[in-house]
Parts: structure tokens; sequence; C-alpha cells
């Protein structure tokens, strides 16, 4: 461990830490963050009693663009429709039903308190402050407890057929980081059973005109004029056109960022180019260090592997995480002489239990991974080395195997089409994989970008979540913002707006915008290295995870802004796209998207190195307590991190907005008791 | 350690919808029997880069069998030759070293080559359109709890909801009908009580539509639910014959 005089002895030796060391001398912008006045359970109910509103007439007469049709997205999309605005939706995929929200398994959380456990919008909205470690906007995350009621009546109208109870009431389930049963769900599929709800909701708007839906389209550039937003330039995926369109605001729903690690959960074309974007026009990126490592993935099988696949975190309510006691028994399991059940229970180390009595198994994603990492590194992981059981064997003997079979088949069957293996005679294996990603655009609380008429919702932007978000959240989040928070605060934005007449895409900004994009792809064209976008994605992939992934040292940071940039020298020098820029080119979709992710690499370094604590999943081992947990340093880091773009080679410019929490104390997490 | 096989590829290749297509012959050597299909597909592609040609152009978005997104007829199988998974779950340990798997894109009219093994599927979109949802505006749902649904209901209704849209069905399909696809939807609607005043209505429009672009008529073969990679069962299609006719009669 790395001590604070070395630490000091590092800076003074290595010149790219100078370079960074004295970032925060650059701050001089006040962030304005909007948070209404007033106790934090009356700032929702007092800001939409006094916002402005766009009366029906008027609405018809304003353009929104939304980009991304994922549950954020699409429900954002056809709730403005419903209230009347023009809406432009935009996706990537063949179809706005695709989006990546589709592979949320475990559930969505409210405060409904059905299960009568002594839940309520207070406690769900402590318990995410307090599992994102302090470092989310309390007003926020307060208004996402609120309206999380709304989201399941919502839903349930629209038709999610929801899991349910003999008498017919809704069933729950409990996650990580709760001690109430507040997680609703449908099956292993509750993303895919949310984002068809929205999806419908979607259809309905599309049927009536509302909403004109833009597949196999891409978003390249976000045009400003006069310092708003008023467009995006797009480029046609199938024909490989670039494409205009204007608006009176642009929205962005277009997930996280957590690719850049290559190897995640993330679908194939999950990427962060729009959020780069933004950040090149005047967007703040925020608390980037912040990305959620997911304890129970599949371990890695080979060099060929294109993605991880996610065991759904319900799967800890009844599974029990171990390694072998005995580091010899390890040893015997990785060199294939001996099986996980040959191992007695006394040899069975409960790490999770062990450590954290009060949650156990349910403890919080960032401290689920991290005790795996520590078992692993100290010797005891099984498989290639890189992996820990997770055994339904204690849960087949309580329940029986119909009752699991009946909560978990269906991940019981992926996991076995994937490994090979069967959870049902023999423990799971797995080990932590890039998930999610707290951080990212920066919003107020209209959830407005630092750019006027910029919005950016769901996963996307930086806000509810803090250093690290509890399970069943993402697709709460996501559906608050697009349900219900963003159709109000948009109306606020545009209720000046309703003179201003619908844009056309001849003017001169558009002409620079899309100048640009051309330029852009002309340059990567013209490369005509020897290496795929992939291969070169795989090597920012290691560098990220072996430098700027669970365990993070001043040191391993350092290095890592070398190496990215190594690879940033590779990408511009030897990538190499076949095919044409004017056609369908899926090669030159993976390099515009690596080109950015090498943007964002960069800045998930710098904000890792110059946030010197460890707090949710940003751990620096440099900062931990006698024990190994999470050492935070409120005094001087209890701030949201605010980067403004400067220029592509400049450093970038740290803002900060400080974190005031009223109505509830900060204290140190535990777990434990 | 694993093991690795060698595979003969014959390709579907084909510049655009009206351009004339063809087999084209691959061969790839070690490919890890622990990858996914598409992962030996990334292989190839990797390959032909390398060699400077155009890669093989599929679809695929989230290769964990959720999204729908990949779409492969493969050595004539939907998603091959497995039963009850997407293309992206399937895994090369199911060939034989030598083996020669040939893969075609989904072939029906309603669904027209865009590139290679990619097709547009926008139609399964313009049905949904016509009615797959409930009309209500956000912010108007009553507490969730208001109206209990039996659980063998709501299962049922899971059952359907299921579907990911895909195409598989009107792929396996002689007719090349959507018929499995639109009844999973009416289905899961008229199951559920949110579904109820608009039950008629739905069942006609969807099957407007769905005839209006071009899909074929259903025989009974049961070939879309033999394939169906969320194994979506035929009763789907008996219930919407049912809630057609039944649509029809109160006209």
């Amino acid at each position: 461990m790395a001590t604070k005089q070395n630490i000091e002895g590092m800076i003074d030796s290595t010149p790219i830490m100078k370079d960074y060391a004295d970032i925060e001398s650059a701050a001089t912008t006040a962030i304005d963050s909007k948070i209404p006045e007033g106790p934090v359970a009356e700032k929702w109910t007092n800001y939409k009693a006094h916002q402005k509103l766009v009366n029906p007439a008027n609405k018809r007469n304003l353009d929104i663009i939304v980009v991304g049709t994922g549950l954020a997205g699409a429900s954002a999309a056809s709730t403005l429709g419903e209230m009347g605005f023009n809406v432009l939706n935009f996706c990537i995929q063949d179809s706005p039903r695709r989006a990546h929200s589709i592979a949320a398994q475990g559930g969505i959380n409210a405060a409904k308190n059905y299960q009568n456990d002594g839940d309520s919008v207070y406690r769900l909205f402590y318990d995410t402050v307090k599992g994102g470690d302090f470092r989310s906007r309390e007003a926020n995350v307060y208004r996402l407890a609120e309206v999380s009621n709304n989201i399941i009546d919502q839903c349930v109208q629209q038709g999610v057929p929801f899991a349910r109870e003999y008498g017919g009431t809704l069933a729950n389930r409990s996650f990580g980081g709760a001690q109430v049963s507040r997680t609703f769900y449908a099956k292993g599929q509750t993303g895919q059973q949310l984002l068809l709800g929205a999806y419908a909701s979607l259809n309905r708007q599309i049927n009536k005109g509302t909403v004109k839906s833009y597949n196999r389209r891409e978003m390249l550039d976000v045009v400003i004029i006069d310092g708003r937003a008023r467009g995006i330039i797009v480029r046609n995926l199938v024909t490989g056109e670039i494409e205009r369109y204007a608006a009176h605001a642009v929205v962005l729903a277009t997930g996280g960022y957590g690719r850049a690690f290559f190897l995640s959960t993330n679908a194939m074309g999950c990427n962060g180019s729009a959020a780069i974007q933004a950040f090149k026009k005047g967007a703040y990126l925020s608390n980037l260090a912040f990305t959620q490592i997911h304890p129970t993935c599949i371990p890695v099988h080979g060099e060929d592997q294109s993605k991880l696949t996610l065991m759904s975190e319900s799967l800890r309510n009844d599974g029990r995480i171990w390694v072998p006691k005995k580091k010899e028994d390890a040893e015997a399991i990785r060199a294939g002489k001996m099986k996980p059940t040959d191992i007695p229970d006394e040899d069975r180390d409960f790490y999770l239990e062990r450590r954290y009595p009060a949650f156990g198994n349910l403890c919080p994603r960032d401290i689920a991974s991290r005790a795996a990492k520590e078992r692993c590194d100290a010797g005891y992981g099984v498989g290639t080395g890189n992996a820990v059981y997770l055994d339904f064997k204690y849960a087949i003997q309580r329940l029986g195997e119909d009752v699991v079979r009946d909560r978990y088949g269906n991940l019981f069957e992926m996991y076995e089409m994937i490994s090979d293996d069967n959870p049902y005679e023999t423990p799971m294996m797995i080990f932590p994989a890039s998930h999610y990603t707290m951080g990212g655009i920066w919003v107020d609380y209209e959830l407005q970008t630092s750019v006027k008429g910029l919005f950016a919702i769901g996963e996307c932007n930086f806000s509810d979540h803090g250093a690290n978000r509890l399970g069943a959240s993402a697709l709460m989040q996501g559906l608050a913002d697009g349900y219900f928070v963003l159709p109000y605060t948009m109306q606020n934005y545009l209720s000046d707006q309703i003179k201003v007449p619908h844009f056309t895409t001849d003017a001169p900004e558009f002409d620079k915008a899309e100048a640009d994009v051309r330029a852009r792809i002309e340059r990567l064209m013209n490369i005509k290295g020897t290496k795929s976008p992939d291969e070169i994605h795989k090597h920012l992939g290691h560098v990220m995870w072996d430098l700027v992934g669970m365990g993070r040292t001043l040191q391993s940071l350092v290095n890592a802004l070398d190496a990215v940039e190594e690879v940033r020298k590779e990408f511009y020098s030897d990538l190499r796209i076949v095919g044409k820029a004017d056609d369908l080119n899926t090669e030159l979709e993976k390099a515009l998207r690596l080109e950015d992710f090498l943007v964002m690499a960069k800045m998930m370094a710098i904000d890792a190195l110059h946030r010197n604590e460890s707090c949710g999943a940003h751990f620096r081992e440099e900062y931990q307590t006698a024990d190994g947990e999470a050492a935070r340093n409120d005094e001087e880091y209890m701030y949201v991190s605010c980067w403004k773009y400067t220029g592509d080679d400049e450093k970038p410019v740290l803002l900060k907005e400080p974190l005031k929490y009223e109505a509830i104390q900060v204290q140190t997490r535990n777990y434990k008791s | 350690m694993e093991k690795t096989i060698s595979v003969n590829l014959k390709i579907w290749r084909q510049r655009g919808p009206k351009a004339k297509g063809q087999f084209v012959n691959y061969r790839l050597e070690n490919v890890s029997t622990g990858s996914s299909f598409l992962e030996m597909l990334d292989m190839l592609n990797q390959q032909l880069v390398e060699k400077g040609e155009e890669p093989v152009v599929f679809d695929s978005d989230c290769r964990e069998g959720i999204c729908g997104m990949c779409s492969l007829y493969i050595n004539g199988h939907p998603h091959g030759p497995v039963q009850g998974i997407t293309t992206c779950q399937l895994h090369m340990r199911k060939f034989k070293n030598n083996d020669t798997i040939t893969i075609e894109p989904w072939r029906s009219a309603a669904f027209p080559v865009i590139r290679d093994l990619m097709v547009d599927r926008n139609a399964f979109d313009k049905i949904q359109q016509a009615g797959g949802y409930t009309s209500f505006n956000c912010g108007a749902a009553p507490d969730a709890n208001a109206t209990p649904i039996s659980k063998e209901v709501a299962d049922i209704a899971m059952d359907s909801a299921t579907c990911i849209g895909c195409g598989a069905c009107v792929a396996a399909c002689k007719n090349g009908s959507a018929m499995l696809f639109v009844s999973a939807k009416v289905s899961q609607f008229a199951l559920l009580p949110q579904g109820q005043v608009e039950r008629a209505r739905r069942a006609r429009a969807m099957v407007k539509k769905m005839d209006e672009l071009g899909f074929g008529n259903c025989t009974n073969t049961g070939a879309c639910a033999a394939e169906c990679p969320k194994n979506i069962p035929l009763s789907n299609i008996a219930r919407l014959n049912r809630e057609f006719i039944k649509a029809k009669l109160k006209d």
C-alpha cells in the first residue's frame, strides 16, 4: 500500500501527475444546480407548483429531439408526445425496442411498502444516498424516491406483467443495500417488460403522429445556435448519409460508457459518443471515475470474447457466495483435481457473510465486487483464479428445486448455455465485470446540461446514484427521468421559446457541424493502417481494466494516462477501416465510437486521479481503513467533479458542485451491523 | 484448457435489397468451443478485415438473448439447430471439427435484405404501432394494486410478453406469416384487465396491418413455435383467432 510520503514522492517524480496536480486552480465558474428552496420533501412539489408551463396550442409548435430509445429515451419521447410536443426520436438499433435497457434482469425499486416491512419514500431516498456513498445530490434522489411509486402504477396500466402473489397483488423481492423488499420484477426480464411498456406508449404516439421514429441512425454532433442546442447531425447507418435534424431542444438518453473497458455487460453498440460530443460543445462531464463493476457476471473465457454476461443480482437473495477456506483446496480446484462439491461446508469461506453479517450476500455491488477481488488476489479464486462460487445448494435444501427453478429458472438456463455447467448440481462461477456508469453528463435539477436546451436523462447523466448504484435503481431512474421529471422541466425551459419558429437545417451552424463531421470521418478513413477498430478497442480495454478498474492507485492512474495516450497514437497512426464512408460500414461505426471512448478513457483516468479518496465504486488503494473498507475524505471531496472541455490536447478544467446534506446525516457506510 | 475446432462456412453475401446474392465459402481455423457463434463470426470478420475485405454484415447487440437483434438462419434453422435460444446464445461446442455451417439471412418478403445477413424488420414495428398498447396518458394510472390479477393470468400474460420480436417465426414459416408475433402481443393484452377496453379494436388493427405489410397466411404448421427462441406457444395463435372472430362479430 502506498503511504502518504511515497505518494508525494510520486507527484514529484512523475511529470504527468504534476501536470494534473494544479488542475483545481483553474476552477472559476460557479455551478448552479438550480435546486429549489425548502425542505427536501417539498422541493419537487414546490417546483411543479411554480414552474412555467406551455399551453397545448403552443406545444404543437415546439420540436424536441430525443436521442435514444431505452427506458429514459422511450418514456420521455412518448410522454412529451402525449403532451402534444413534436418529438423526433432516434436510435442506433433497427427498432426502438432493442435499446440495451431490454437486458436488465432483476427488477425496479419503488417505495410502495406493499410488503408492510417499513418502507417509505424517505427510506428509499436514504438507502440510495447511503448506497451512493454520499456523493449524490440529495434533492434529486428524494425526487427519484418520490416518483418511484408512480412508475409502478404507470407500468401496470401499460400491461407490464409483473410477478404477482396468489392473492393477485404485486410480488416483491430484495436487492442489495436494502433491508426491505421493494423490488418489483417480471421473471428475470424486468428491463425487457418495462422497455416494451415504454415502447408500446411510444408506438401509440408514433401512430398518432406526435413522435417520428428514426432507426439505425447515430448522432455524431450537437448543433448549437446562439448558445442553445438546436439540432443534431446523424449518420444514417444503412446508407452512410449524413443527415441534419433541427428542434427547439435536444435530449440525450444515450446510456453509459461502460464499454470503455471493452469487455462489459453492455451491448455491442453501447457507447459514450453522444456524451463526448456534448462535452466538446460545452456540457460538463461529472464523476467519471464512478463506474460500477457488477459482482455477479460469468467469468471471461478467452481472448476472443466479445462481451460478458451478467447474472442478475436477484440471485444473491438465495445464493451464497464462497471460496475455499484453504489455499490448497483452491489450488486443487484450479488444477482440476477437485470439484467444489468435494469441499465440506466447514472448509468454505462465505466471505460476505463473514465480513458483513448484517447484509451478508446482499451487501451493495461495489463492496461485493471488491470482496471477490480481494479473495482472488489473495489466491483463493477458483476457475481461472478469477472467479468465486455462487451456490444454490442451500436454497435447494431449504426451498426445494421447484421453488428455485420458478424464481431463477431462466437465469440458470442462461448460465448453463454459456458455461456448460448445471447450477442445480454444481455452484455457479462468477466474477465482477464493468456494468453501469454512475458518472456521466452533468445536469442540474431540471436535467439540463451546462449547455442551454441540451438535456441528459437516464444512465448518460451523472445525477442520482452517487459513487455506487444500488440494484434495481437504474430502471427506476430511467423511467423517473423520462415519465415524470423531464416532461415537467422541459416545459419550464420551453415556456419562453413559444415564439421561436420551427428551425430549419439551412443555418450556417448546421453547415459547419456537418462539415466537421465529414472531416472527422475522412480523417479516420484516410489513416489506412493495419489494425481493426476492435483490435485497438481491446488494447484500450486491457489498459482500463488493469489500471482504472476495481482497485486504483495513484501510480496505476498515472500509468493509465500514458497507456491511453499510447493507444490513442496507435489509433491515429495504424487504424484501418475497410469499405467506404458513404455506405453501410460497421467498421466505421466502431471506429467513430472508439475515437470517443479514447477521450472518455482519458477523462475517467483524470477524474479517478484527482479524487484522492475512496468512495463507493471508486476505490483508491491508498485510501482504505484498517479492515480494507473505503476511506472517504468528506472534507476535501464532498463534491461533484465537473469537467469542462478546453480543446483536444488541452487539460480539462475542473469545476466543483459542493454536495450539501440536510435531510440525511452523513456517516461512514456500514453494512456490517 | 478449451478445445478448438475448425469449420467451413457457407455464408450468404448480398450488397443490397435489389442486388443478386450468393453463397461465399470461408474456412476458419482454431475456433475455441467456448466461443459463441457470433464471436466465431467476429473472428472471421477480423480475418477478412486483415485481408482488406469487407466484413460480413450481421445484426447483433445485447449478445445475451434478449434484444432480438441477431437473426441468422443457420443450417436450415432460424437461430441455429439448438431449440429455445437466439443466435447469440449458440456456442461453438455444439459443432464438430470440420463441420460445414450454412448461414443465411431471414428470408421473407416482408423482411428485405439490407446487406449480407442483415434484414429490415421495420414491418414488426408498424404492426405494433397499429395497436400494440393500452391508450392512456402518463400520470393517469390508478394505484398498481387497485386491480388484483391472479398469478396464473399474470404468468400466462408474461409468457406471451416474452416475445423478443426477432422474426424467427416469420423466417421459419413457409408462408412467411407473422401470426405468432402478432398473437403474442394481442394475447398479453387480452389476458390482462388493463387491455380489455381496446381488446377488439386492437386485434382488428394489428391483423389488418399485418395483412397490409405482405406477411403470409397462417396454415397452422407450427414451425414458428418450434423455432421460437423464447418458446412462445401456439396457443397464442388460437387465442388471436378467437379474438379476431369476436371482434369481427361486433362489427
